[in-house]
């Protein structure tokens, strides 16, 4: 093989990498922009996962599983959902960073909280 | 006999003195329809299951009234798919007493989704019932979405009054108190400031012979905090009825028979006409219990109240569906 060939070859091989490379960085910047969606399923008189971590613009969805109604109410006024009846849901967008405890305002015992960051 | 089933309506917390085997005997036949009457101190007791006939009527006094609660209208599911049924179980059951009460009280969770075709249903099957007169106090699940809206507006007293009210009957002051607004996160059931001020000088005035009966739907007792089956401020609530010779304090929320007594204050629970909740601790969490099909109506019921006058206590009877 000529030494041009070679020196070909090597460049033709470094684009290919650097390309691969490139788009996955672009490929891994998006996945971690990306709104994620995160479920709560309430039971049993209580919020499962009782806590829950997620990053900003994350959409979160409470599932009532359970045989009784509750709610979803934050104490700081953030969101208040209407009654939920078993299999009925309600979802809130968290765009801003913070922490929000909220509860169940039918059984106040019921609580839980969301950290945002 | 008393079988499995009822032996969940035994929860006896009393330290009056009163002979706990005597009155354990007496419970136990509540499920099947006992009626157990204290006066002045002694127990008697008498079986229901015959219906005694208006010729030979059960020892009564100056006042009967009925208790029933948690009849959760539009409730659906396994525990109980036909609340409308055992509703009007329940009336048929006051209707067959043979002292027929002068009113009824309901102890809330009147409906299960606070709809207005709950209530409506509700108000309808309580036509049939002996007596119209009906007071009632909301639960959690009246309340639901509107703060209250729409069970004042159906039964409110006054017109932008507030959601308590006291009454009187033959010399018995009777107060409705409302608890299951304004719940705070992690809390228990709350009566607030406002309401505590009022009930004070509702009480002031009043002769302290003059017997109280109290309702309200969440316990004014600490049955089990951890479920939420208590009030925040039923202390101060309370501090206002000391000095009264006889007070009684009915409540429901809990879905089953409980009593205690404390002094001169004599706290009982309703069973629900809709379905029974598991006894404290017993369970993950106090969601409707399923039971066997044919034993739900042994713990579903209502509560029979007489008021003997001159008599200390009020002599109540807790009969199931049965």
């Amino acid at each position: 093989m000529s030494a041009m060939r070679i020196s070909l070859i090597f460049v033709m091989a470094l684009v290919t990498i650097a390309v691969v490379l490139g788009w996955q960085s672009v490929k891994a910047r998006s996945a971690k922009n990306a709104p994620a969606t995160v479920n709560v399923n309430i039971d049993n008189f209580s919020f499962g996962p009782a806590t829950v971590t997620v990053p900003v613009g994350t959409r979160l969805t409470w599932i009532n599983r359970d045989d009784m109604p509750h709610t979803v109410v934050s104490v700081n006024g953030a969101f208040k959902s209407k009654v939920l009846d078993t299999n009925d849901k309600f979802s809130f967008t968290f765009s801003k960073p913070g922490t929000f405890e909220y509860y169940c305002s039918v059984h106040p015992k019921m609580t839980g909280k969301v950290a945002v960051q | 006999m008393p079988n499995n089933s009822q032996e969940q309506l035994l929860h006896d917390h009393n330290h009056d003195g009163i002979d706990r085997r005597g009155f354990l005997k007496c419970m136990a036949w509540a499920g099947t329809g006992a009626l157990c009457v204290m006066q002045g101190g002694v127990l008697k007791s008498l079986s229901l299951s015959a219906l005694p006939s208006k010729s030979a009527p059960p020892p009564s006094g100056e006042l009967t009234f009925v208790q029933i609660s948690d009849s959760h209208m539009g409730f659906n599911k396994a525990a109980n798919p036909d609340v409308v049924g055992t509703l009007q179980a329940a009336i048929h059951k006051i209707n067959a007493l043979s002292s027929p009460p002068e009113f009824l009280l309901h102890t809330g969770d009147i409906t299960h989704l606070s709809r207005p075709e709950e209530f409506d249903t509700v108000d309808q099957i309580l036509k049939s019932a002996v007596t119209k007169d009906v007071f009632f106090v909301p639960g959690e699940h009246d309340v639901l979405n509107d703060d209250g809206k729409q069970y004042l507006d159906r039964y409110r007293k006054q017109p932008d009054g507030p959601a308590w009210y006291s009454f009187d009957k033959k010399g018995v002051h009777f107060i409705a108190l409302v608890n299951v607004l304004n719940l705070k996160a992690g809390g228990l059931g709350t009566l607030g400031a406002e309401q505590l001020d009022w009930l004070k000088r509702d009480l002031q005035h009043r002769s302290r012979s003059t017997p109280i009966v109290v309702f309200a739907h969440i316990p004014l007792w600490s049955v089990y905090p951890e479920w939420g089956w208590g009030t925040e401020d039923s202390a101060q609530a309370l501090s206002y009825l000391k000095g009264f010779g006889s007070v009684t304090v009915l409540n429901g929320h809990i879905h089953q028979t409980m009593q205690k007594v404390e002094g001169n204050v004599t706290f009982r629970t309703a069973a629900s006409t809709a379905f029974p909740q598991p006894q404290p601790g017993k369970a993950d969490s106090p969601g409707p219990m399923k039971v066997p099909a044919e034993q739900l109506r042994s713990v579903l019921g209502i509560t029979d109240v007489n008021y003997i006058k001159g008599h200390h206590a009020l002599a109540v009877t807790d009969s199931s569906l049965a």
